[in-house]
């Protein structure tokens, strides 16, 4: 197996073909342009179809039909088209079609800014879209880790039938790093032939339809307890969970996710050499959240951490998590502005020296 | 061990290539790298950055602050990322273009006139190749061979370019290598 020097964006496309994607529809928006601009590429050499839809709520509805078709089916963006895209993403989770979402966050709120941001968490984890919801939602936190989660992403979309989204940042979309592709790579999940999907029917079974319309209230109740069935499942099979210099004995425990955790396993390394304990959990899964991984960690430690780059949004997961069974503090950039390790290290050592106020929410 | 650098000049000048082909020459010789480009709203002709990070241990931040290195191809990457140089870094100075020294005591300085040298070779445009080769002759990052194999496959399709670009890192590298910096 060979490792190739890849730019994030280029990896998430290829990641895709690999995983059998035949069809990609989207608009252009930076800072994700050179994922479509791959697919246009790619596709049309493994027979898939790129189209750039006239806008992001026409290419939303264009994977809404691809994917009732019961091909693998991507679209990419970034925040404010994500924006755009929430209603049909709201139709796809109602008509439990899969399909794999990009989010390559950019500073907000409004057109905001290009650079990187965390500011969408909320949108993603809790309402990325009208209606009664959720999407399975996977930070990467490296190129490579970005290639795997897609992949994974396809199979998890087509096994609960739900739109999967991969949400990331510019840095993961413009950085490159050596990547990996396993030609033995199998489905994570034990995948069922698509009998519902809209094929085309010659009356030899009942017609297939989809369909998010439910005019009776009976009816309506009935699909929103299997919906939350099927969310239940995930929380209880899907959380995924990584972390970092957690092995020994810790006083400070950092909760991050993506790039920004990256930033602080750096960090961690810089504290450890001074003899200070810091560890890192980083949710993979933004939703399911860990909140019970978050809950177990920190009781080896004196004090949480949470590092984002939004003005607190994972925040209030963690804290729910933590039911102010531990102080818990926060460290923030935003605008598109990184956290360096310099400021995450200044952090927790106030935070050990006592000079650091701890935060609440709620 | 980690090393890192951050590589600037005016777009145009070949530094995002350089960065990735000394990432590439990283990756080929088994190290864990990262390449990571400035991005942004910029115009053609102004400023651009890289910043390249190579390790033994999967790469931390991708994004760095304070390099152990800094290559300034003109006078804007000099203004802007000198002051962010760890103590003891290694400084290289584009002196074709920047007619200014360190203004800091504390670097590891290496002037390298590096569109002078590319110019006596016969093409200027190769300054990139003469900064990258100063660049791995004080540092010894990674094997000067390692990324003549990455010119011979970068330039696969320019042939005449090939001969030209080795020459002018041949001639960096030794510059360089007259001013090793063991921490860089």
């Amino acid at each position: 197996m060979t490792k190739k020097l890849m730019k994030g964006s280029e990896a998430i496309g290829e990641a895709a073909v690999q995983s059998g994607c035949k069809l990609f529809f989207g608009y252009p928006i930076t800072p994700q342009n050179e994922i479509p601009e791959y697919m246009s590429m790619r596709l049309p050499q493994v027979g898939g179809t790129f189209v750039q839809a006239e806008s992001e709520v026409a290419a939303s509805n264009m994977i809404y039909g691809a994917a009732g078709s019961g091909e693998r089916v991507m679209t990419s963006s970034s925040s404010p088209g994500i924006s755009l895209m929430a209603e049909g993403i709201s139709y796809l989770a109602g008509s439990e079609l899969p399909v794999v979402i990009v989010n390559i966050v950019r500073a907000g709120p409004g057109l905001g800014g290009i650079l990187p941001s965390q500011g969408d968490y909320f949108q993603a984890t809790k309402g990325l879209g009208h209606g009664d919801f959720r999407v399975l939602v996977l930070a990467p936190w490296s190129v490579q880790e970005a290639a795997d989660l897609v992949q994974d992403a396809f199979d998890l979309a087509d096994y609960y039938r739900n739109p999967v989204m991969v949400l990331g940042d510019g840095l993961i979309g413009q950085m490159m790093e050596p990547v990996e592709f396993r030609s033995d790579r199998t489905p994570i999940k034990e995948l069922p032939p698509k009998t519902w999907a809209a094929t085309g029917c010659d009356g030899s079974r009942p017609t297939n339809i989809i369909n998010s319309l439910f005019l009776d209230p009976e009816e309506l109740e009935r699909h929103n307890h299997k919906l939350k069935a099927k969310y239940d499942r995930m929380v209880a099979d899907e959380i995924r969970v990584a972390t970092y210099g957690a092995e020994g004995d810790f006083d400070v425990l950092i909760v991050a996710y993506g790039t920004v955790a990256r930033v602080c396993s750096t960090a961690i390394d810089e504290l450890r050499e001074e003899g200070l304990r810091v560890a890192l959990l980083r949710p993979i899964t933004l939703f399911p959240f860990p909140y019970e991984a978050v809950r177990e960690a920190a009781v080896q430690a004196r004090a949480v951490l949470v590092v984002e780059l939004s003005s607190g949004q994972m925040i209030e997961d963690v804290q729910l998590a933590l039911a102010r069974s531990r102080p818990v503090h926060f460290l923030n950039r935003m605008g598109g502005m990184l956290v360096s390790p310099d400021e995450v290290v200044a952090k927790a050592k106030a935070i050990l020296d006592g000079r650091s106020a701890e935060v609440f929410h709620g | 061990m980690q090393r890192d650098v951050i590589m600037a000049g005016f777009g145009g000048q070949g530094i995002l290539l350089i960065g990735k082909m000394l990432a590439y020459a990283g990756m080929h010789a088994g190290k864990e790298v990262s390449w990571l480009p400035s991005y942004g709203p910029e115009m053609r002709g102004g400023t651009c950055n890289c910043t390249v990070v190579i390790s033994d241990q999967p790469v931390g931040s991708p994004v760095i602050r304070s390099p152990r290195a800094v290559l300034a191809m003109n006078l804007p990457s000099l203004e802007k990322f000198e002051p962010n140089l760890r103590p003891g870094g290694l400084l290289l100075i584009n002196t074709s273009l920047i007619s200014r020294g360190s203004s800091r005591d504390d670097l590891n300085v290496v002037e390298v006139p590096a569109n002078q040298i590319a110019t006596e070779l016969g093409n200027p445009r190769a300054a990139n190749m003469v900064a990258l080769g100063a660049y791995l002759g004080a540092t010894d990052v990674v094997d000067l061979e390692r990324v003549i194999e990455v010119i011979r496959e970068t330039f696969a399709g320019k042939p005449a370019l090939v001969d030209l670009n080795i020459e002018a890192l041949r001639r960096g590298h030794q510059l360089g290598a007259a001013h090793k910096v063991a921490e860089a």
